[in-house]
């Protein structure tokens, strides 16, 4: 008997480490994979008998000796409450179209790359690439949609004796959670994106700038690191090419400004996590001052699943300007939180209902905050757009960086504008005073609703809400009003209702 | 002068070559700007100021009050324009509704955390918050009372600032400044979000790394950050524009008055030198012109040991007048002679050595450059004509490498070090030739390249030997060489300079330093682009300091590095009037512009303009002033503002000089050492009262303008004048602008030269005539000022000073930032709770064989005498080498300095004395000494005086 069973942050989390003691010592060969994206089913475990797969999910380690006697001939899995539709059948996995989570859960996040792809890519022209970067319409996926194209092309037509290519995994919205998982599933696909950035823009160094909450993508980033260096993925003329590429990892200090990617550099260079103004643009000015390419980790692992069907064919998935697939991230209140990775397009409605399968309380729905801390919360009648950067853009609303967190009736949309100026109070850098004051004044005054309808208040918040996305020098603060707008103009009446 | 100057926002943007202007419209008005200019600056320029608070154009754009957005044509959203470049054809709107509402919003933000104290604050009218508030036009301030920061404590810690984080508006401008006008990194901001806060990394300015410059201060657009003076009298109503009195940098400064009182004293940024900064001395360091230790009435006596008696000026001239007299018809014409201060202006200078040559009827007149740069004169002269340094200090800005020897800037020269750092910090590389471990050779975000920690007194072969590297890796610039310079005499110094005893293997263990180090340095200096040598007292005082400056004219010559912006040989004067004190003709041999006494030519110039016979034969120089005084030959002498009892060597010897002496007169602000030895005392005017030119570092003639009325009623030269009429030569100047003309109708370097013509263009650097109406920024860019560059071999011959078992340490002296020289200035100032006592630097080593633990009496002996000081074990200093300053007259430093001079110019051997350190436990018998003649003295002063 051989058995399968997640390894990543969320299994580990929920005794994966104690599933596999109690596997081991049953002397069942285990092969340790990434998560499949099946949140709501980790710890997810797979047995294989007599070439007969059986899945399992909410796995616990009391339960490991019933789950292996019952995938023994004269059993019947199906019966325990842990069986799951296989794995090949599972709805949940079915209508999903893989590109970057291709490899996730399927086999050991150290499983090494096919060389020929990679080396495909170093024997073409490096204007070639972009070309093709440009073909297949990638956008950034961190969360601004910028089309990546471009970067790449300005990192590749600026002069410089050093250019970098920095990725940026410091995923710090709340209820997003691609980053990590690719990382600890199928860490080589992000540097087989990066050796190709590299190799189309002439940067010769990369860093992964690691959140320092990943301890898991860590390990495997390293252990991944080591691997592509011995067998000449990065290094000295890699694959044999002329082109050379290092790799490092850098583990943040704990600051979500620093995802925005000027903090993250002056981070980079030692210094404190803070905004610097644009221009220059770090595709010219970057890292240390040198042009620097940085993208999101998505961004940048999504670039091998593009060569791999083609750029045009990349081009044709999704919907007008928004390409190719999306791993979208749901959670909250919901019954199948997890990554669904598909084209761009689909509804928010599919996502919530088809695959989450509707609240996790069981209660109404009533609202879903889409893209983050600073995403908009949309109404039940809003669940139709379908999600492409331009259908959300026309409600307000954006993508981000593809979480949708979910709510019930029981939410209070006040609470919840509030908790958007002390995310910005908390996580603010402290350079602009939009945001530095803004949020502060914008939590207190978001207080004054508690007793009911406050009309100088509405005014005043309103007033606010244009100074920090108007006068904001980055997003952190230009964005806090897209919660707080979002949720008073949707739903009025929580902040008119008397709860004392 | 306007109290406060234009602030254009940003800074001003270097025209790049290859590109033309670029033309922008600021709400319709057209403006014209170099490309990188921001919209800020440009609208400024145009005349429409932009509201703002995080900018300031000392500091580069930060972009975090986000109160300066504009709209640009064409764009989505709003611009900050601070942070904004210009770009051709940009349409600017500076002022609309959406702007107005979004400005206001930010400001009700700020104030909605800000005390509402405006009329009781010590910013009120000078406050940028409050400008701003009334510029956008708030009115009213919606926020509920909320968190805030107003109950923040103030920390007076230092003496001459307070910081109130109460009214801190975080914009960052203070922290900038320490970084980039200063370089000292003492700030930062500490925190994050609302949190934010301006902090050092101790709990207080006086216990953190801040070094008191004032930039955070000056930067500071609300009352955060606040000179104590203002807080104490309210803000300065008039300012006038004048020149620093310390060191040889010669900063300007605004002079800011209520009424006659200065109130603070604030760093002109147009001033050619500093560009705005500024060091805790210049800064705040001046009121000890105001301190009761100051004499401001004539006093008379017979004899040192009786009191002093106040007369009015006229006993007091004539009382001096007939006693040179005397001396005169007794011991003859050559018993006398006069020292002109390089702390008094130009005009002073020349007013003493005119006197000595026509009322003394002679050329006994010395300086103290005597006893610091002499050699620089000497030295340079020789090789490249001209006896000054051959840069401005902008030129610093275009080095690649530069090589700091036997200086210290960073305490002894602090704003030239900022500059310096700045310079590094954009990536030129440092080397650092000093038996110590200066700031220079790491300290936050500068890192010497390379540190040749040279023993003292072997400067000689260690320059010789990076032009050894130079000459024999085929490093020279054989262009330069051929084009520039005297071939001959490159040619004997070629060969000279190859030989093996030059190589850095023989020297390395001559002078301590490793030969990699020596060639590495060599490599790095001959290949650089633009290599520039910057130079202090460790280079001139030692018995080869004349054979020094010319080695590194040398290696200067020989490398090419001459004649353009970014190279050169530059002295970093000590003084704010050391270069003008000799170039008003100040020493012995020398009229006014370097000119031999002994050419006739020249003599008979000065003689129909001054209507008398001038002495051809060169007078006597200081130390030759006391030999004789010894013999009993010398018996008068006029001192300018010098303490030669302090600060000249062997201080036993100076003594004996003085007492021998029948009279003494002294024209100085306080008693000091040396008046202490005086028979008649003229007060002097301090910087704030002067009338004049003060000669910096880099050659430039800087304006120094009276802020207050003499408080003697006289000015130095007024009195000077009045001794040489006194003693029968008439002098006739109405006024020191006078004096000035008369200089510059004599001296070819000063042609151009007036109070009128400096009025009108800042400040001019000599040469200045007509083919330099506004001066000369770099020298020898065609031809050396004599033609071609002369080579000079420069053997080296070790000093008589040696070490041996008894005296096996060597001591070598130098300055504290806090403390100036001997200390009678900022000792009455504030600064003195930064040192209030010299101490003496030992290595770690030397101290723990010795027993010495940090803090512990010592005793320091040489072979002239022995002194006190307390232990401070460091690292600093190499195993070896001991350090001290001499600040405090109760030191005594200069009781065990030897009477070895450079061989060429007399400039005493103060760098290198050996001496023994053993602990003691009570004061040198020479302290004791000199607190019984401190307490008799003192009583002999009038009361009340």
């Amino acid at each position: 008997m051989k058995a399968r069973l997640s390894d990543d942050s969320c299994a580990r989390a929920l005794g994966s480490a104690q599933i596999a003691a109690e596997l081991i010592a049953r002397n069942i060969e285990v092969e340790l994979v990434g998560s499949l994206g099946m949140h709501w089913a980790e710890p997810l475990l797979q047995l294989e008998e007599d070439d007969s797969v059986f899945s399992f999910g909410n796995v616990t380690a009391s339960a490991v000796g019933r789950l292996v006697e019952s995938v023994e001939p004269n059993d019947d899995p199906s019966s325990s409450p842990h069986f799951l539709q296989p794995i090949e059948t599972q709805p949940f996995l079915a209508g999903q179209q893989r590109l970057v989570f291709d490899n996730a859960g399927v086999q050991h996040p150290l499983t090494l790359p096919v060389p020929t792809q990679l080396e495909r890519i170093l024997e073409s022209d490096p204007t070639e690439i972009i070309d093709a970067i440009q073909t297949s319409g990638l956008r950034g996926r961190g969360g601004a949609g910028f089309p990546a194209h471009i970067k790449w092309r300005t990192v590749a037509e600026t002069e410089s004796d050093q250019k970098y290519i920095v990725c940026n995994a410091d995923e710090g919205d709340s209820g997003t959670f691609s980053d990590r998982m690719i990382m600890e599933a199928d860490p080589f696909k992000l540097i087989e994106g990066m050796v190709a950035a590299g190799y189309a823009t002439e940067a010769t160094s990369g860093i992964i700038y690691l959140r320092s909450e990943y301890p898991v993508a860590l390990e495997y980033l390293n252990k991944a690191i080591e691997l592509a260096y011995e067998n000449n993925i990065l290094g000295k003329n890699l694959l044999n090419s002329n082109f050379s590429f290092d790799l490092e990892v850098f583990v943040g200090a704990g600051a979500y400004i620093c995802g925005e990617e000027t903090s993250l550099l002056e981070s980079l260079e030692g210094k404190r996590g803070q905004i610097r103004f644009k221009p220059p643009l770090p595709a010219i000015e970057g890292l240390f001052g040198k042009p620097t390419l940085v993208h999101n980790v998505i961004t940048l692992a999504s670039v091998p699943g593009i060569f791999d069907i083609g750029p045009a064919e990349y081009g044709s998935l999704g919907v007008g300007a928004s390409t190719g697939t999306m791993p979208f991230q749901i959670s909250g209140n919901v019954k199948q939180g997890g990554l669904i990775e598909i084209p761009f397009g689909a509804t928010v409605r599919s996502l919530i209902e088809d695959y989450g399968q509707g609240t996790f309380s069981g209660r109404p729905f009533r609202t879903v905050q889409i893209g983050g801390p600073l995403g908009a919360y949309l109404s039940e009648r809003e669940l139709d757009t379908p999600l492409t950067y331009e259908a959300m853009a026309e409600i307000g609303a954006g993508i981000g960086h593809g979480g949708l967190v979910v709510f019930d009736d029981t939410v209070d949309l006040r609470e919840q504008a509030e908790y958007a100026f002390l995310f910005c109070e908390i996580e603010s850098c402290g350079k602009c005073t939009p945001c530095r004051i803004g949020s502060v004044r914008g939590k207190e005054t978001m207080r004054r609703f508690v007793d009911g309808p406050d009309i100088r208040a509405v005014q005043l918040v309103e007033d606010l809400c244009d100074v920090m996305e108007q006068a904001s020098l980055c997003q952190m603060g230009g964005m806090t009003p897209i919660p707080v707008r979002s949720a008073m103009q949707r739903f009025p009446e929580d902040f008119s209702r008397i709860r004392r | 002068m306007r109290l406060r100057e234009t602030d254009y926002g940003t800074p001003f943007v270097n025209a790049d070559e290859s590109s033309s202007a670029v033309k922008v419209s600021i709400d319709g008005h057209q403006v014209s700007v170099n490309p990188g200019t921001s919209i800020m600056r440009a609208a400024t320029m145009a005349g429409v100021p932009i509201p703002k608070l995080c900018a300031t154009d000392s500091i580069e754009a930060f972009g975090s009050c986000r109160i300066c957005l504009v709209e640009v044509e064409g764009r989505n959203g709003l611009v900050a324009s601070c942070t904004e470049p210009v770009q051709e054809g940009m349409e600017v709107s500076t002022q609309t509704p959406q702007l107005e509402k979004i400005r206001r919003g930010v400001m009700e933000l700020y104030i909605s955390d800000h005390p509402l104290d405006c009329l009781t604050c010590s910013a009120n009218g000078d406050c940028e918050l409050q400008d701003m508030a009334g510029a956008v036009g708030l009115r009213e301030v919606r926020y509920a009372e909320g968190d805030n920061h107003l109950q923040m404590p103030v920390d007076s810690s230092n003496p001459y600032f307070a910081f109130d984080p109460s009214k801190c508006i975080v914009c960052s401008r203070c922290v900038r400044a320490c970084d980039e006008v200063q370089g000292t990194f003492a700030l930062t901001i500490d925190g994050r979000g609302f949190e934010s806060k301006v902090a050092t990394s101790t709990d207080n300015f006086m216990d953190s790394e801040c070094v008191s410059c004032g930039a955070c201060v000056q930067a500071c657009p609300t009352a955060t950050l606040m000179e104590k003076n203002v807080i104490e009298h309210g803000v300065p109503d008039r300012t006038v524009l004048t020149t620093c009195a310390y060191c040889g940098v010669g900063c300007s400064f605004k002079a800011e008055l209520k009424g006659d009182q200065v109130v603070r004293m604030v760093p002109y940024k147009d001033g050619m030198a500093n560009h705005g900064a500024s060091c805790v001395k210049g800064r705040f360091a001046w009121g000890y012109a105001k301190h009761p230790d100051r004499i401001t009435e004539p006093m008379i006596r017979d004899s040192i040991h009786d009191p002093w008696q106040v007369v009015d000026w006229d006993t007091a001239i004539q009382t001096a007048a007939d006693r040179f007299k005397a001396i005169q018809k007794k011991y003859g014409r050559l018993a006398i002679g006069g020292i002109t201060s390089s702390r008094t202006t130009i005009e002073d200078v020349y007013a003493v050595q005119k006197m000595v040559r026509t009322a003394f009827r002679n050329n006994n007149v010395d300086t103290c450059a005597r006893v610091c740069h002499s050699p620089t004169g000497y030295g340079l002269k020789k090789t490249f004509g001209t006896s000054a340094g051959t840069q401005n200090f902008d030129s610093v800005e275009h080095a690649d490498v530069i090589v700091v020897v036997g200086a210290n800037p960073t305490e002894g020269h602090p704003v030239f070090a900022s500059r310096l750092k700045q310079r590094v910090r954009q990536g030129a590389k440092l080397i650092v030739l000093d038996p110590r471990q200066i700031d220079l050779v790491r300290s936050p975000h500068v890192e010497a390249a390379f540190h040749l920690p040279l023993l003292p007194g072997t400067n000689v072969p260690v320059m010789n030997a990076l032009a050894h590297v130079v000459a024999s890796e085929g490093l020279v610039d054989e262009d330069f060489v051929r084009s520039r310079c005297d071939t001959d005499a490159y040619q004997e110094w070629f060969d000279f300079i190859k030989q093996e005893e030059n190589s850095p293997e023989h020297v390395a263990e001559i002078a301590g330093v490793s030969a990699d180090d020596i060639r590495g340095a060599a490599r790095l200096y001959a290949k650089a682009r633009n290599s520039a040598i910057y130079y202090g007292l460790g280079v001139t005082e030692h018995s080869q300091g004349s054979t020094m400056v010319m080695a590194m004219a040398n290696l200067a010559m020989a490398t090419g590095n001459i004649g353009r912006p970014g190279v050169g040989l530059s002295p970093l004067r000590g003084q704010n009037n050391v270069q003008g004190a000799v170039d008003a003709g100040s020493f012995p041999h020398e009229l006014p512009g370097y000119r031999q006494i002994t050419d006739s030519e020249t003599r008979s110039l000065f003689e129909s303009a001054w209507n008398i016979d001038i002495d051809p034969e060169p007078g006597l120089r200081i130390p030759n002033m006391f030999d004789e005084a010894c013999a009993g030959n010398f018996k008068g002498m006029f001192i300018q503002g010098e303490d030669f009892m302090q600060s000249d060597p062997n201080t036993k010897h100076v003594e004996e000089a003085f007492s021998s002496m029948e009279c003494v007169v002294i024209q100085d602000l306080f008693l000091t050492e040396t008046a202490k030895m005086a028979h008649v005392f003229l007060p002097g005017t301090s910087f704030l009262e002067k009338d004049g030119t003060f000669v910096n570092a880099e050659r430039r003639i800087n304006r120094v303008r009276p802020v207050a009325k003499a408080a003697t009623g006289l000015q130095e030269w007024e009195a000077v004048q009045r001794l040489a009429n006194a003693m029968g030569y008439p002098m006739d100047f109405k006024s020191s602008s006078d004096i000035m003309d008369e200089l510059a109708r004599l001296t070819p370097l000063f042609a151009g030269v007036s109070f009128e013509h400096l009025d009108n263009v800042n400040s001019v650097q000599w040469p200045c005539n007509d083919d330099a109406p506004l001066g000369t920024p770099v020298m020898h860019m065609e031809t050396f000022a004599h033609g071609k560059g002369m080579f000079v071999t420069t053997e080296y011959e070790p000093t008589k000073e040696r070490t041996n078992r008894r005296f096996p340490l060597l001591l070598t002296t130098g300055r504290r930032l806090a403390q100036y020289n001997v200390g009678t200035q900022t000792r009455r100032t504030e600064n003195n709770i930064w040192l209030t006592e010299d101490e003496l630097e030992i290595h770690p080593a030397d101290a723990e064989v010795r027993g010495i633990r940090d803090g512990d009496w010592l005793s320091i002996a040489s072979r002239m005498g022995e002194i006190t000081l307390h232990a401070k074990v460091t690292e600093r200093v190499s195993p070896g080498v001991v350090y001290t300053t001499f600040h405090h007259p109760t030191t005594g430093t200069n009781i065990i300095t030897t009477d070895l001079s450079d061989w060429a110019t007399n400039c005493p051997e103060y760098k290198v004395t050996a001496v023994e350190v053993r602990p003691a436990n009570h004061r040198s018998k020479w302290s004791e000494q000199f607190a019984e003649r401190e307490s008799r003295q003192q009583d002999l002063l009038p009361t009340g005086g």
